[in-house]
């Protein structure tokens, strides 16, 4: 009565105010998850929106910090200074210790016409060599220009080159002008210090002087073909040997030339070529001594000829020439002179005075070499040269004019050769030590046994050798 | 007459005529650097490589065929920071070539876009045989070929505006794909972290940074400098006390020296390709990398 529906009523009730009271607890406990939902997105919001400001502060931390990188690698070779445009500068350092069976000062090529240049070997015992002084640098987008300075032992300075190049001709030309080595042959532009051996080979001291350094300007032009071609023109005022200083306008010397190269697999590269110079020498003396002991100043007037054909070839497994490389190379000359020959003995015995007629010429020579480097720093190389005679045609001599044979003691007839041996250990690119064995039969009738021990290093910028 | 007249215009036309020539004619000094551009420029250029991968790069001379090579190149990419200052310049004195002097847009020295490391306090050749600019040998860390890429491409349209989009669009493709591979190597590369080697040169300085190996010794005494017995027997003494896991050497590097240290110090030796065509599966740059990768790993067990 009071009790079962009074409690089914109060528990209704209760349960509804529960309910009642849970609705509103439902209500408010939804309304807290709202409010929180909201509150949490907001701050996801708020957290997403850092995150993306920062990810693009990141980006753009990272671009300038990658700017900052290349601007440091790019400024890591500059320094800023007066001295900043300095040309290169290296300095060579040569010297040998030399053993000689001859005399040096005797030293001649019997046969052919002294060339006047420093062709003897050097004098015995301990004695300086050429001590190079190289400047080279860009000058501008147009030019380039290099110095070379030869400090003599003698305490004399020598330009041994110095000339301009241009940088920015169009269709591969290039225009060298001032002093330089001619381009004919192969071995005429190499540098003394990166010669094979101690000395030139012997068609280079008796048709070259040793080699041929001129006065004037070269054209090359390099063909745009996978063979390597190239030609080129010089012009000089010849008073080098074969020429002679003329004191005449125009132009007094003249050689053409071209090569070949290219690579024989990934092993080998090999280079070619063909020159010829012309020069006009005009009263090119030299000394002689007649059959009475007295001096005789001779002097040749006309033209010379000259033809090199040279040939050079390396080898290196895989083209890798630090361990084991080989190089083989040869040159063959042939000089023809033509003109007047004048000889003047008012000096000395004074039997003829000066008497002149005919001379001509036609005389050449070769020589081979190999080198080879067994193992890493160390090299052996074998030369040969040899000269031939040839035929010679005496005016003075022939139409008896006085003079005989024999008051031409260095155009007498005489093949001269010689043999070299050299071994040579480079610990680095930068220094060598040579010992060389020539036996030389320049000389005719003697044979000078020599033996010369040779050092050559370089400081400073690093020179490329040519190849 | 007629004859020679004939021949004499012949050779004017052949002088004055232009050879056929691809978009680009591109000069690589390296192989790296010859199989980047193929990536970037496609057949869009016709790419020649002065030096293999069996050949030191320290080494290369001037010959005639680089001369004729230069000759025609539109572009030379090289790696500068003197590695090629044996043979380059006097290949751009001979070359007749003006776009490729230097100061000119034809000459892309990739050193130049990276940082370089070891770059010396005192430039001195007791040293050794030191850059000045740092060590030159770049292309070992991804991340340098990356920063390269983009610059050799820029430099490409430059030259050649007309082929500029394909550059850019081939560049855009290299780049996503080096950077998907530069993260797989990064993670395959992992377990490297802190492994010791010993050199031959110190040529591989950029893969040891960016792996994280640790170089304890070298074959040379000083760089550039062939081993020597003295030298090696004094690295074999410090490895004693400092071991090392493997001796590693570079392609071109003569085999000997590496393995008389490998039998004696009874670690393995190991030949890494260096550049592209170093090994069979190095033929590319990510050959190269996914070999150099491969290689390290299988001895860091």
């Amino acid at each position: 009565m009071f009790n079962r529906n009074l409690i089914a009523a109060a528990i209704a009730l209760a349960f509804s105010g529960a309910a009642q009271g849970q609705d509103g607890e439902l209500a408010k406990i939804r309304e807290e998850i709202r409010q929180v939902k909201e509150g949490y997105e907001r701050r996801i919001d708020a957290l997403e929106k850092r995150l993306a400001e920062a990810e693009a502060k990141a980006g753009k931390a990272e671009a300038s910090a990658a700017k900052a990188e290349t601007t440091a690698a790019a400024s890591q070779g500059r320094t800023a200074s007066d001295n900043a445009f300095n040309p290169a500068i290296s300095l060579i350092l040569q010297g040998t210790y030399a053993s000689t069976s001859q005399d040096p000062n005797t030293f001649r090529i019997t046969g052919f016409v002294p060339s006047g240049g420093e062709v003897g070997p050097p004098k015995r015992s301990f004695g300086l060599a050429e001590t190079e002084l190289t400047f080279s640098a860009n000058i501008d987008p147009y030019f380039r220009g290099v110095a070379i300075a030869a400090l003599t032992p003698e305490n004399e300075v020598e330009v041994e080159e110095a000339y301009f190049q241009t940088l920015a001709l169009p269709r591969g030309f290039t225009l060298k002008g001032g002093r330089f080595f001619s381009g004919i042959g192969y071995q005429n532009e190499i540098h003394q210090h990166a010669w094979d051996f101690q000395d030139a080979p012997l068609p280079y001291k008796a048709f070259l002087g040793g080699r041929l350094r001129q006065d004037g300007v070269q054209l090359r032009w390099i063909a745009p073909t996978e063979l390597f071609m190239e030609l080129g023109a010089e012009l000089s005022s010849g008073d080098q040997f074969p020429g002679s200083d003329r004191n005449k306008n125009g132009v007094g010397g003249s050689s053409i030339f071209g090569h070949l190269g290219g690579d024989i697999g990934r092993s080998t590269a090999w280079r070619t070529g063909l020159s010829y110079l012309r020069a006009s020498p005009q009263g090119r003396g030299y000394e002689d001594v007649d059959s009475l002991g007295g001096t005789v100043a001779n002097s040749f007037t006309g033209k010379a000829r000259l033809w090199v054909a040279d040939a050079i070839l390396k080898w290196a497994p895989n083209g890798n020439a630090s361990y084991t490389n080989f190089k083989l190379q040869g040159e063959y000359f042939r000089l023809k002179q033509d003109g007047t020959l004048t000889y003047d003995d008012s000096g000395g015995s004074n039997a003829f005075g000066a008497v002149n007629d005919y001379f001509n010429a036609n005389q050449s020579g070769w020589y081979a070499q190999g080198v080879w480097q067994f193992m890493p720093r160390w090299r052996a190389g074998y030369r040969y040269d040899t000269l031939r005679y040839g035929t010679v045609g005496n005016g003075i001599v022939n139409n008896g004019l006085g003079p005989v044979s024999a008051d031409f003691p260095l155009l007498a007839s005489h093949n001269p050769s010689r043999n070299t041996l050299m071994f040579d250990w480079s610990p680095t690119e930068f220094s060598r030590l040579r010992l060389q064995y020539a036996s030389d039969q320049s000389r005719l009738g003697a044979t000078d046994n020599q033996v010369f021990v040779q050092y050559i290093y370089s400081l400073g910028a690093h020179g490329g050798h040519k190849f | 007459m007629n004859r020679i007249l004939k021949l004499l215009i012949t050779l004017a036309a052949w002088l004055v005529v232009q050879p056929a020539l691809a978009a680009l004619n591109i000069f690589a000094c390296e192989p790296e650097w010859g199989a980047l551009a193929k990536e970037l420029a496609g057949d869009k250029a016709s790419i020649y490589v002065a030096a293999n991968a069996l050949q030191d790069p320290h080494r290369i001379e001037a010959r005639p065929s680089l001369i004729a090579r230069a000759r025609s190149a539109d572009l030379v990419v090289c790696t500068g920071a003197e590695l090629e200052i044996g043979w380059l310049p006097l290949v751009q004195a001979q070359s007749g070539n003006s776009r490729i002097q230097t100061g000119q847009p034809g000459l892309f020295e990739a050193a130049r876009y990276v940082v370089t490391l070891e770059v010396p306090q005192r430039f001195d050749r007791a040293q050794g045989d030191v850059h000045p600019a740092g060590n030159p040998h770049v292309h070992l860390d991804p991340r340098n070929i990356e920063k390269i890429a983009t610059a050799l491409a820029e430099r490409m349209a430059q030259l050649d505006p007309g082929e500029a989009a394909q550059y850019r669009s081939h560049a855009t493709a290299f780049l996503e794909r080096w950077q998907q591979a530069t993260e797989r190597w990064e993670k395959t590369g992992a377990p490297l972290k802190g492994m010791a080697i010993v050199v031959y040169h110190k040529n591989l300085s950029y893969l040891s940074n960016w792996l994280g190996l640790r170089e304890v010794g070298s074959l040379e005494p000083k760089p550039g400098l062939p081993p020597t017995a003295s030298h090696l027997s004094e690295l074999l003494a410090n490895l004693a006390r400092n071991p090392a896991k493997v001796v590693v050497r570079a392609a071109y590097n003569d085999p000997r020296a590496s393995e008389w240290l490998s039998e004696r110090a009874r670690i393995p030796a190991l030949m890494l390709p260096f550049t592209v065509g170093g090994s069979d599966k190095a033929q590319d740059l990510f050959g190269l990398f996914d070999d150099t990768l491969m290689r390290l790993l299988a001895v860091a067990k």
